[in-house]
């Protein structure tokens, strides 16, 4: 029993970190290796606002998810349209951009165990006789309610419907008036807004690390691999994969297998199928 | 020219997600023959190219080649098994010589294995196996021409530099896509013997063409693609004489008229 | 009464003795010849000489350690230009043939010259099999394996608390003699520049370039790209893994650090500023930035910082690189030609 709620949470916990890179990846084929980077800014931010300047807790989340978008959509702006198509270029500019944020923040001296966020809800209820924090809970409900709103904006609002057009095909989507430089900034900025999403919701589990922006990063891109690019199904599909795979691991290895499960799995994917699990991309190994 | 079947492809389709390319094309080739695919833009003849070599896998239906089903294989088995292409996009090394460009394919396991065209045995030495395949194929050598760097040599040259780079591979078959393409007369004229040549070295040729005069000079049959189907299938008259054909190119003959007539 | 615009456009030229030396004809005369040997002869007697130039033990140290970053550095420029495949880890390949090397010398009791060659072709072996999976595909996978394996494999070992651990394996030996101790990475980064240059110049090295700007031609000429990537791959991790087997009988030490951020970072930040695809920029931008990294070593990881930004504005601002710009010049002059 306490293999399915933790299963179910570590498997929701992995689908929030993967969801930015995917959208950003999946509209403008930019690999952001910045992703797990803005995770780890916007939770500095968020404690930031909190801490430093004394904020509500709620403005400190909004004021963090704007931010968060802001810069994001720099980034983006600045840099990385400068480089768009160069497949090479965009990895290492992205990577670069990472490292200077996580590196940085290390130097600050942002490092150790005394930074973290409060929890929504202290405390912990039990189901089935396991003992789950509220917190954990609210990010299972957030998790879903998540997946469904973003559902829900690429299928019936205008932003979401272009979104998913350049996802689709670019060429088509600008012959149809959509502006894909905006879209990509847009959905740079969403991916980053999902980015910090995730931290605030998941930090206040543990303490803002700066080497969990490399972990965050590892992971998502291992869901997106596994669970097939341009997919929201495959990605969550993933997500359950790898986490229920990740929590027995734990149970009957040792905790330490965690990550080699997420590497195993990228691994497979690779040589079974590198499209993925529902991925829609043939050019993988095809090239016209 | 023995005429027994030397490629089929049977019932091949494939489809780019909504939009069906090739709708179940069957044809076969003789040995020793030229074949040529016509038809208007769109049609699927780089397709049928792209699925006989290797580069686009087919969604259904099959190819063999001297019996052998060379369907799923990648495109390097194939070509290993003698089946070459062109490509109607180019890219050879422009700041290199031209016999460099040779080198690649020498370096294959095919070329090792039966020393190039005109090779005897094994590999000799790469730079002048090249040479000598750029010589047979109308490289002038006494005026170096295949010494030049390839971004000095126009157009006619560089095609017959991409027919150099499959006879390296001293293949059974080469596809041309569209070799007849971007020449002017007098390079077509010198190029109609080249393919005849090598029709009569024993070299099987399925040339897509959009030139109908040149591709009727030397094509033994002749089919016609037109929305990745078979439209027709034989020689040269009997082709240009179906009404099928030209309806495909130009038209409905009352859309003719009201072009004539508005 | 207007006086019409000039219009002008630069023009580059090759220079007069280089278009002499080229061929045979550069034996002509003591000017041609100097023309070609003496950039190369100034290197080689430069990378000789820097040792016995530097004042005292810990900034020779600093020159061994510019070699080790400088093999890497060539092999990121050799399998990024010159095979088409960019690798984000370099520290992959360093962790793993340092490992190897430690292992070989301590639960074998191998001597270190027989453990550098040995970690070498082990771990070169290793470093492409574990990468074989990516290689038919395309080359975003190749950079997020490269840049995930140093990583996941220090993770593993802190972990697992196998060889070593988080101490790390202690009581490596070291070099026979100082001389070789200093001298060997150094005739190692020359002979792998000169040798890989001359490979990019063979019928190989041009099949490994076609594999990176035409695939579709020599998958056409009946060539496997697979085996071709993978031989690139093998050639760049064990010149790699050599780097990191020598690194380890140098500090005498293995440890996690050896997967750490520096390795990978660093030889692409130097690629970059000493210009890509020259196989000497590499060299160059090394020779620059790793003393510049060593005074930085105060400030922690902000020296990673530094790279970073800098790597950023070479790769968005498209800068050519100091041998490029250096080639260039030396090779052609400019002028302004009125149209």
């Amino acid at each position: 029993m306490d293999i399915l709620i933790y299963g179910t949470i570590n498997s929701v916990t992995l689908a929030l970190y993967a969801l930015g890179f995917a959208l950003v990846y999946g509209v403008s084929r930019l690999p952001n290796f910045a992703h797990g980077a803005l995770y780890v800014l916007s939770g500095f931010i968020a404690w930031s606002a909190f801490n430093t300047l004394g904020l509500n807790y709620l403005l400190s989340i909004v004021l963090t998810m704007i931010i968060t978008a802001l810069i994001g959509a720099a980034i983006y702006l600045l840099f990385l349209i400068r480089v768009r198509g160069m497949a090479i270029s965009e990895i290492i500019a992205s990577y670069a951009i990472a490292l200077a944020i996580l590196e940085g923040l290390r130097w600050i001296g942002f490092k150790g165990m005394t930074y973290t966020l409060p929890a929504f809800i202290d405390g912990s209820t039990s189901i089935g006789g396991v003992s789950v924090d509220y917190q954990r809970l609210v990010v299972v409900g957030a998790g879903a309610a998540l997946v469904a709103f973003l559902w829900f904006f690429t299928r019936y609002t205008r932003i979401g419907l272009a979104l998913r057009g350049m996802a689709q095909d670019e060429r088509a989507a600008l012959m149809l008036g959509i502006d894909s430089d905006v879209m990509a900034v847009v959905a740079m900025g969403l991916g980053s807004m999902l980015a910090a999403l995730a931290a605030l919701l998941l930090l206040p589990l543990g303490n803002i690390v700066v080497e969990s922006g490399y972990n965050v990063l590892i992971l998502a891109i291992a869901v997106c691999i596994v669970g097939g690019i341009g997919s929201w199904v495959g990605a969550v599909m993933a997500a359950f994969l790898i986490g229920f795979a990740q929590i027995l691991t734990v149970v009957y290895l040792g905790a330490h297998y965690q990550m080699v499960v997420a590497l195993l799995a990228i691994i497979l994917t690779l040589i079974l199928k590198p499209s993925g699990l529902f991925g829609q991309q043939k050019e993988l190994e095809e090239r016209v | 020219m023995s005429g027994e079947p030397i490629l089929q492809v049977q019932e091949v389709t494939k489809t780019f997600g909504g939009i069906i390319a090739l709708n179940r094309v069957s044809f076969e080739v003789r040995e020793g023959e030229i074949l040529g695919i016509i038809g208007p833009n769109g049609s699927g003849k780089t397709t049928v190219v792209n699925c006989i070599t290797g580069f686009v896998k087919a969604t259904a239906g099959r190819v063999i080649f001297r019996g052998k089903d060379i369907t799923a294989k990648p495109p390097h088995k194939i070509a290993d098994l003698g089946v070459t292409r062109t490509f109607q996009i180019m890219r050879p090394y422009y700041s290199l010589p031209a016999y460099k460009n040779l080198v690649i394919p020498l370096f294959s396991p095919r070329a090792r294995r039966t020393g190039g065209w005109r090779g005897g045995g094994r590999m000799g030495d790469r730079n002048t196996v090249g040479i000598d395949i750029l010589e047979e194929i109308g490289f002038e050598r006494d005026s170096y021409v295949p010494y030049k760097v390839t971004s000095t040599l126009p157009t006619g040259y560089l095609k017959r530099l991409e027919l150099a780079r499959c006879l390296a591979l001293k293949p059974e078959l080469i596809i041309c896509d569209e070799v007849f393409s971007g020449l002017s007369m007098s390079e077509i004229a010198s190029m109609v013997p080249l393919i005849e040549r090598l029709q009569m070295e024993g070299i099987t040729l399925i040339m897509i063409e959009h030139r109908l005069r040149e591709l009727f000079q030397v094509a033994n049959r002749v089919m016609v693609l037109n929305f990745g189907q078979k439209l027709v299938e034989g020689s040269a008259e009997e082709v240009m004489a179906d009404p099928r054909v030209r309806e495909a190119y130009f038209g409905s003959e009352e859309v003719e008229e009201v072009m004539i007539h508005a | 009464m207007n006086a019409e615009p000039r219009q002008r456009r630069r023009e580059r030229i090759d220079r007069g003795i280089k278009v002499r030396t080229q061929g045979l004809y550069a034996l002509m005369s003591w000017r041609e010849l100097s023309y070609l040997i003496l950039p190369r002869l100034v290197l080689i007697v430069g990378l000789l000489g820097l040792p016995m130039m530097m004042p005292g033990m810990y900034w020779k140290r600093v020159i061994s350690i510019v070699c080790i970053y400088a093999l890497l550095a060539i092999v990121f420029d050799f399998l990024a230009h010159f095979v088409g495949l960019v690798s984000l880890g370099g520290a992959f390949f360093v962790g793993t043939g340092g490992y190897i090397s430690a292992l070989l010398n301590t639960k074998l009791g191998l001597a270190p010259l027989i453990c550098v060659p040995g970690a070498m072709l082990l771990g070169g072996a290793l470093c492409t099999l574990l990468l074989l999976p990516c290689l038919p595909l395309r080359g975003v996978y190749f950079a997020i394996v490269t840049l995930m394996y140093p990583l996941l494999l220090a993770r593993v070992i802190e972990a697992l608390n196998i060889i070593g651990g988080t101490d790390g394996i202690m009581g490596i030996d070291s070099f026979p003699s100082a001389w070789i101790e200093q001298y060997l990475v150094i005739v190692l980064v020359l002979v792998f520049l000169f040798g890989l240059r001359r490979l990019v110049n063979t019928d190989l090295g041009l099949v490994l370039r076609a594999v990176k700007d035409n695939d579709q031609a020599v998958k056409a000429s009946a060539m496997n790209i697979t085996y071709y990537k993978a031989l690139g791959v093998f050639i760049g991790a064990c010149i790699g893994c050599l780097a990191g087997a020598c690194l380890v009988h140098i500090y005498m030490w293995a440890g996690i650090s050896t997967f750490a951020l520096d390795f990978s970072v660093l030889p692409i930040a130097a690629t970059v500023i000493g210009g890509s695809g020259t196989l000497v920029g590499p060299v160059l931008g090394c020779l620059i930035l790793v003393p510049v990294s060593e005074l930085l070593r105060d400030f922690g990881t902000l020296r990673i910082v530094f790279y970073s930004l800098i790597l950023l504005g070479f790769t968005v601002f498209r800068s050519e690189g100091l041998m490029v710009y250096g080639q260039r010049k030396y090779h052609q002059f400019e002028r302004w030609k009125s149209i």
